[in-house]
């Protein structure tokens, strides 16, 4: 029986492990207390914070006092771009890349309408970042560079190892956005010269409205909300408690299933990846294929758009997602694809599969026995299709 | 996701009348990879009755795109070519139950494909994009077909041009054109003669105070605000500040909230752009 529902949209959103529910569970119900108080309602719920610092600090072998909770991924960036530019008022510099997350992303550009100055690093075809350019952007006006560990479309990697080298050297306060990345890869903050990192609870089986924004011990930072004393005056309000401690929870099971779990994504994806690319003629990986999450498949398959191919897809059960200008309601491919100068042959018939640990071995088989078909009837109406081109089964062509 | 009508989805999901016609009597060709849609129409005409006898299509695009073209195909069947070029976007959409506003574009696909096989049939060189430089450089949409979509469809705003042509919706370096053309437009079409016996002064007073004690204050309950910049014939520019700058709803509140109001309280005639 072929499966119902298979859900490869993981880097859009995760399901919620139950583990992580049935951890929230007791803090809407009887324990309730405010972790600020100075009674045992209070205390023993902040002890349950505490340990979900723990937990979270674990997973980037960072310190309990450099995790941040926040609510989400958007505002660990916002605090992060913000509150170096807030603390070094006399630098009017920012350097990030053109392929970054519109939660940075669209923060830069609208402090450069502000009066910063900003620097988007462009890519080369597979997504790549040259880093003599990126050196040679970080100047002493520079405040901030923000350069993301994985691209949330294609998966590329960028080397943050030997970026965050670079901005030491220099002298710049460096964040990455850490959404995609983590509780996929393993992300140790002793060897990483990472300043600043975002996570999000949801892309990591927490579920969603939770966030983390890693602050490295000595980093010059300006508070985001302005309150009380919570999260050591750096963001004021009342904890968010179930979700904090659904995080904790979330990022302990990354971290004990992280190398397994990686190892068997990535053979999936491979699986996937590997069958379809065979069987559809016409297809390319969007991204650097060798450098790449373990998670992420993106594919452009040529003469066909990409919103059709999602709503054939989400009628067999399957969901993915797609860069294609018609998904979005912009006009454009993703900005990521341009950035990328993908051809127009295939940008608009881009589709991401992001795999999860609840993912098997039968709905790879599912996709692999749907797809196919799929992309041929769109084919078979598609003016750009030649007649005498190959058609799905047949040997693939060369794919690049 | 788009919240498309079983229609849609229907002629998504079993498009009528895919493929090509062997000897057609016309063939109309809009659209391009690049731009992200195209639609190849071909038409069967009878010679002796004038009759469209048979249409086939092949489409490069989103669902709403191949859904215009097999409504479009099914709609042109048995019509006499002249029949057939008074169909407007609209009555496809119509067809269809309905498009979401932004794929409006995919249904004037439709009808830009039956002109350009109008054209190929009476032995015309099809009135292509390229006689005129364009205006959006993106998806190639000049100047005169802005101003047609315009007035067809009475439309106000830049994000509604994008919407029914694309123009605009890719670089976006030609949105002031397109704001100028938008301007333009509005001011010859506003009836002069019609307008009410109403002063200059009197006008802008009124739309003065009806923004200031009736728009205003829903806008800045919001956290927004609003600004009135210039009041231009019957085009009254205004800026959305606060929380309403940059607001996705922004547009809408523009439209419905401002427009209507002083629509109502001022002059049926108003029209409000967003100065930027």
């Amino acid at each position: 029986m072929a499966p119902r529902q298979v859900y490869l949209d993981n880097n859009a959103t995760t399901q919620t492990a139950p583990e992580v529910v049935e951890a929230m569970l007791p803090f809407f119900k009887d324990l309730y207390g405010n972790p600020s108080s100075m009674h045992v309602f209070g205390g023993q719920v902040a002890q349950h914070v505490t340990k979900a610092r723990e937990q979270v600090a674990a997973l980037l072998d960072a310190q309990p006092d450099e995790i941040l909770f926040t609510s989400c991924g958007t505002e660990s960036d916002n605090h992060a771009i913000k509150g170096v530019l807030e603390a070094f008022p006399e630098k009017r510099h920012i350097v990030t890349t053109k392929v970054e997350h519109p939660a940075v992303l669209n923060v830069c550009r609208h402090l450069g309408k502000q009066g910063w100055r900003v620097t988007e690093l462009p890519v080369d075809k597979r997504g790549n970042l040259d880093l003599d350019r990126l050196a040679a952007e970080l100047t002493p006006d520079t405040a901030l560079l923000s350069v993301m560990a994985a691209n949330n479309e294609t998966g590329t990697l960028f080397p943050i190892e030997k970026i965050g080298a670079i901005a030491r050297e220099k002298g710049v306060t460096f964040h990455t956005d850490a959404v995609q990345a983590a509780g996929k890869l393993p992300l140790d903050m002793r060897k990483l010269p990472v300043d600043l990192l975002s996570i999000s609870g949801h892309k990591l089986h927490a579920p969603k409205g939770i966030g983390v924004l890693y602050i490295r011990r000595g980093t010059r930072i300006a508070p985001f909300l302005h309150g009380g004393h919570q999260e050591r005056g750096r963001r004021a309000g009342t904890e968010n408690v179930p979700y904090i401690i659904g995080l904790g929870k979330a990022c302990e099971l990354a971290r004990t299933e992280l190398f397994e779990e990686t190892n068997r994504l990535r053979q999936l994806r491979d699986r996937l990846q590997k069958g379809l690319m065979e069987t559809i003629p016409y297809t390319h990986i969007n991204g650097d294929p060798d450098w790449r999450l373990p998670n992420t498949c993106n594919l452009g398959f040529e003469y066909i758009e990409g919103e059709a191919i999602l709503l054939h897809l989400s009628a067999a059960g399957i969901a993915a997602s797609s860069g294609s200008a018609c998904t979005s309601g912009s006009l454009e491919p993703s900005h990521v694809l341009m950035a990328m100068e993908v051809p127009f042959t295939y940008a608009h018939g881009s589709v991401r599969f992001s795999l999860s640990k609840y993912n098997t071995d039968a709905e790879i088989d599912y996709v692999l026995a749907t797809m196919p078909g799929i992309v041929q009837k769109l084919r078979d109406m598609s003016p750009f299709y030649p007649k005498d081109a190959a058609r799905v089964g047949s040997v693939a062509q060369a794919a690049g | 996701m788009w919240d498309y009508t079983n229609s849609v989805l229907d002629h998504f999901t079993n498009p009528r009348n895919v493929g090509e016609i062997d000897d057609p009597s016309a063939v109309g060709e809009v659209g391009s990879l690049a731009c992200g849609d195209a639609l190849k129409l071909y038409l069967k005409i009878d010679k002796a009755t004038g009759k469209i006898v048979d249409a086939k299509f092949k489409t490069f695009g989103c669902a709403s795109a191949i859904a215009s073209a097999s409504a479009l195909t099914e709609i042109v069947k048995g019509m006499t070519l002249d029949e057939a070029l008074k169909i407007s976007n609209e009555d496809i959409a119509k067809f269809l139950g309905g498009l979401p506003e932004q794929k409006m574009h995919c249904s004037v696909m439709g009808k830009e494909a039956l002109e350009a096989a109008a054209a190929n049939y009476k032995g015309e060189k099809a009135t292509a994009h390229e006689e005129e430089h364009p205006v959006c450089k993106c998806f190639w949409v000049t100047e005169k077909k802005i101003r047609e979509v315009i007035l067809e469809h009475k439309l106000t705003t830049v994000e509604q041009v994008t919407n029914y042509t694309k123009a605009g919706g890719g670089c976006g370096g030609c949105i002031p054109d397109i704001k100028r053309i938008l301007a333009d437009v509005m001011h010859t079409q506003a009836p002069q003669a019609e307008a009410p016996k109403m002063t200059n002064l009197k006008r802008i007073q009124l739309i003065t105070q009806t923004i200031e004690k009736d728009v205003a204050p829903t806008l800045r309950a919001d956290g927004g605000n609003i600004e009135l910049v210039d009041i231009d014939g019957t085009l009254v520019k205004v800026r959305l500040q606060g929380a309403c700058a940059g607001c996705a709803g922004a547009k809408a509140t523009l439209q419905h909230l401002v427009q209507e109001t002083l629509r109502q309280k001022v002059s049926p005639d108003l029209v409000v752009v967003e100065e930027n």
